[in-house]
């Protein structure tokens, strides 16, 4: 009985989004993320579990909204003025108290039944057990961009975080331990999990396990300063093997590749290694992005822009051109530098 | 020069100059004359509120627009939330209370009122430090700035690490400040009605409007306190070393989002009451007939009180609490639905079997009960906490409270300005501009405000000064932004029908909507201390009584 209902809420509730998405989505490129970070095309066993639940309170909630709106309609239609007894005021009735009891009682017990099935998914989604198998990662908000360490694995990558799927038979879920490096953060993918907090000075936690391969979209969702809104973030969503590849291929040092050593000079000559961090050189920063792998990753300023010899450049002579606001200062390198640089970053696979 | 004017040496005849008329508006501590002046201030900054909405609007019209920088997008949310909510909406309750309580009760004024206007010039001097800091923000560096740091001023934001300079403290001061003069108000409210009721007005003959200012005067003085005493922190944090909120030092963000959220959810309810004691008002004069259930009315309002002081961490779902504390929050978000659903029935109850007149404060009120419905029901979804991880901290969210706010509040609001405007000018409203500003609001409020729960569920994070394109936002921020337009030019309309009616409207006499409460008894506006003999009152609808003698209702309470 409840599964129809939820269906037909659903279909209702889908049809009413469709117009609005896809003449949204019409407009755009086939290439379009569009629906990419919809809560409702849940991929994850805890964006699943809230997906049931906001399934089953837009039902009942859509219930109420009919009766009430129903009775709202009927009493205006109905008990409109007519000129033709203007002049006689209707029978005066104060209350009526085995109605009010009526309309008391009700929404009580309504409340009672959305509690306990609230209650139900907070205890499946938060008390959730780590098996052992878990993949562990320590993510930490930066004013603007995101620091994923893998204590497990030895692996230190920023703004795209690549977790394996979990497949059913053999579960491997991915736990979050979030923290703030500066100001308050909020890890949300929508197709994966709800958001989470990052507070400084506070240990939180999130899991997620992905039913299929692909990427999966979401940005920081607590306001935390000028660039919010480019404090962008990837999921790669990998098979087993591809994830076991890409781990293996993080864990090596630098490529030394001696055709990019006049930028590498450079690199580890001006104010860069402040805040950067290349395995294998002096390079050792924390403040920004660890840079060892930087050509494996799609985007680069938090996925304002991508990774492309041009935005790589744009970015290290004027980061304000791509974010404005960011904490990275404009280098001030010549053109001859400025190449150099940038053919170097270019061998950092 | 008017030719009445008569020429006679130092005696001014048909008129006074301006600066005696000024001058005794700033020194006035007439409550009528202070509801006005609160009333005006508010809307002063309803415009400037709204021209900083405009301005986001515009900027988040296209993916990657760039009509503002980020850093003044920042500054435009937070003075947004900041205007809205401290410096026109608190205030234009208070004007409205601070006019109709002594005269609904039969007082001749509230119960101090010195104390009245000095709360009132406490909060202008509020709003006038939050706008300075456009000037002085960097206080001695120079250029100015105000503050970008959110209406809620998260922790470690504000720390001197985040905001250098002083545009913070423009905030934070302007709040404290202000909050002073609302709890000044507050005690004023409350001394005023269980002090100065006119013979016969026991508590349980009280008018609904007075009743429900009581109560948000209570709730104001338990609410405001802990704003205040975080604010004071937070000053202690920044300028004498304090480490309460700086987690540099090891101080807790969570706790002052705690400190801010238990004012910051009661502060909804303290701006909702007045809006139900309008709705209670006006909803029974337009359907001719009394309120339906004036005790539950009451009791339902005290209840909302109680149980809306223990909701506040239903703001914080996302930062963390064990799922121990988020069922709690959850269950008591959702107890407060009752006695609020409670409410709209009892106003449906009042319309059942009336014959409703669909005059301009009306049609307001019924588009109030309509948008309150849909805001408290997905009031209903944010309070499931799972159903918030989702919904917290994105479009669907400011949809939601915008739908309070401007979708409750707002309207109620005009509904009082369309029903008491007569009381306090003499003049009614034009009827036919009155239609127009509720229909182009109505439009321009749905086209906005229903839009924009989409985006949201789509993923849309709120307070991002850009997007990207793609994601299936872009449309749906376009109509979002053109309904706001089209509210600003409702908007316009109704500043222009206040204006007008001011001085060409028809002429109200004392009771032009036939009502039956003491406002109504004298004239219109009313008289220097209001009532010349102190009335005497036998029944909630004092009016009706004298009305129709052959059924009074005091042969039925």
């Amino acid at each position: 009985m409840r599964r129809t209902k939820n269906s037909i809420t659903l279909s209702a509730f889908q049809i009413f989004a469709f117009l609005f998405w896809s003449t949204a989505g019409a407009a755009e490129p086939a290439t379009s993320s569009t629906g990419l970070t919809n809560i409702f095309a849940p991929e994850s066993t805890p964006a699943r579990s809230i997906f049931h639940l906001s399934m089953f309170v837009l039902a009942i909630t859509a219930i109420i909204f009919v009766v009430v709106f129903t009775l709202l309609v009927y009493s205006v239609v109905k008990f409109r003025g007519r000129r033709a007894d203007a002049d006689r005021e209707p029978a005066q009735v104060y209350g009526s108290t085995q109605i009010e009891l009526a309309w008391t009682i009700i929404p009580i017990l309504i409340v009672v039944v959305l509690f306990l099935a609230t209650a139900r998914v907070i205890h499946a989604v938060q008390d959730a057990p780590k098996p052992a198998t878990a993949i562990e990662v320590t993510a930490i908000g930066h004013q603007f961009w995101w620091e994923f360490r893998y204590p497990g694995l030895g692996v230190v990558t920023a703004n795209e975080l690549h977790i394996p799927v979990s497949d059913p038979a053999r579960p491997k879920p991915t736990f979050l331990k979030l923290l703030s490096a500066d100001t308050d953060h909020s890890f949300w993918i929508p197709q994966l999990a709800g958001k989470t907090d990052l507070i400084p000075n506070r240990i939180n936690e999130i899991w997620m396990d992905p039913f299929r391969p692909g990427i999966f979209l979401g940005q920081c969702a607590q306001y935390c300063g000028t660039q919010h809104a480019k404090m962008l973030l990837r999921v790669s969503v990998d098979s087993a093997e591809d994830f076991d590849a890409w781990v293996r291929s993080q864990q090596q040092p630098a490529i030394q590749d001696e055709k990019a050593i006049a930028g590498r000079r450079i690199f580890e000559t001006t104010a860069c290694i402040n805040c950067h961090a290349i395995s294998g050189t002096a390079a050792n920063g924390r403040f920004g992005p660890d840079l060892t792998h930087l050509m494996s990753r799609v985007t680069i300023a938090s996925g304002a822009a991508e990774n492309t010899t041009e935005n790589l450049r744009l970015w290290i002579r004027n980061p304000d051109a791509i974010k404005p606001g960011s904490l990275m200062p404009a280098m001030q390198l010549g053109d001859a530098d400025l190449d150099a640089l940038v053919r170097f970053m270019e061998t950092l696979r | 020069m008017s030719s009445d004017a008569m020429p006679i040496q130092n005696v001014l005849v048909g008129g006074r100059p301006w600066v005696q008329t000024l001058h005794e508006w700033v020194i006035t501590v007439d409550h009528k004359r202070l509801g006005i002046l609160y009333i005006l201030y508010a809307l002063t900054f309803l415009v400037i509120g709204g021209a900083e909405a405009v301005i986001i609007r515009i900027q988040l019209m296209y993916p990657h627009n760039d009509f503002v920088s980020p850093q003044v997008f920042n500054r435009m949310f937070t003075m947004h939330g900041t205007t809205m909510i401290f410096f026109v909406a608190m205030p234009v309750l208070f004007g409205f209370a601070n006019y109709l309580v002594p005269l609904m009760i039969g007082a001749r004024d509230m119960a101090f009122p010195r104390l009245n206007a000095f709360s009132f010039w406490l909060s202008a001097l509020g709003g006038f430090l939050l706008y300075f800091s456009f000037l002085g923000g960097n206080g001695l560096y120079g250029a100015g700035n105000a503050p970008d740091i959110g209406w809620w001023a998260y922790s470690p934001l504000t720390s001197r690490a985040f905001s250098p300079g002083s545009s913070s403290d423009y905030w934070t001061i302007a709040v404290l400040v202000s909050g002073f003069g609302s709890i000044g108000t507050a005690i004023n409210l409350i001394a005023t009605t269980l002090c100065l009721r006119c013979p016969g007005m026991r508590l349980s003959r009280m008018p609904l409007l007075a009743w429900l200012n009581l109560v948000m005067s209570g709730m104001a003085l338990i609410a405001i306190t802990p704003l205040s005493a975080a604010q004071i922190m937070l000053l202690v944090d920044r300028y004498l070393g304090g480490h309460f909120f700086d987690t540099q030092a090891g101080g807790s963000a969570a706790l002052w989002m705690h400190f801010f959220w238990i004012f910051g959810h009661p502060e909804v309810y303290i701006l909702i009451i007045p809006c139900f004691a309008f709705m209670s008002e006006i909803v029974p004069v337009f359907s001719r007939k009394p309120i339906f259930g004036y005790p539950v009315m009451v009791a339902a309002t005290v209840c909302i009180a109680f149980v809306s002081m223990s909701v506040w961490a239903h703001h914080l779902f996302t930062i963390g609490m064990n799922s121990y504390a988020n069922s709690f929050f959850t269950v008591t978000s959702m107890v407060v639905g009752i006695p609020t659903g409670i409410k709209i029935f009892n106003w449906l109850g009042t319309m059942w079997g009336g014959k409703i007149q669909f005059k301009t404060p009306m049609l307001f009120s019924i588009a109030f009960l309509f948008q309150f419905l849909i805001a408290g029901l997905t009031g209903i979804m944010l309070a499931s906490s799972p159903f918030d991880w989702q919904l917290s901290l994105s479009y669907f969210v400011v949809a939601h409270f915008h739908y309070v706010i401007v979708g409750g509040i707002l309207f109620a609001l005009f509904a009082a300005f369309y029903y008491w405007y007569p009381k306090i000018t003499g003049r009614m409203l034009s009827e036919t501009l009155g239609k127009i500003h509720f229909w182009l609001f109505v439009l321009g409020f749905h086209m906005t405000f229903d839009v924009m729960h989409i985006p949201g569920l789509l993923g849309m994070p709120r307070r991002i000064y850009t997007y990207e394109p793609g994601r299936g936002w872009d449309t749906l921020n376009l109509i979002v932004s053109i309904g706001a337009f089209i509210q600003g030019i409702a908007i316009l309309a109704f500043v222009a029908n206040l204006v007008i009616s001011y001085w060409k409207g028809d002429t109200a006499g004392n009771d032009p909507w036939d009502a039956w409460t003491l406002e109504w008894s004298v004239s219109s506006p009313p008289p220097a201390y209001n009532f010349a003999s102190i009335p005497t009152v036998a029944s909630r609808r004092p009016l009706w009584d004298l009305k129709h003698p052959e059924d009074p209702d005091s042969r039925y309470e």
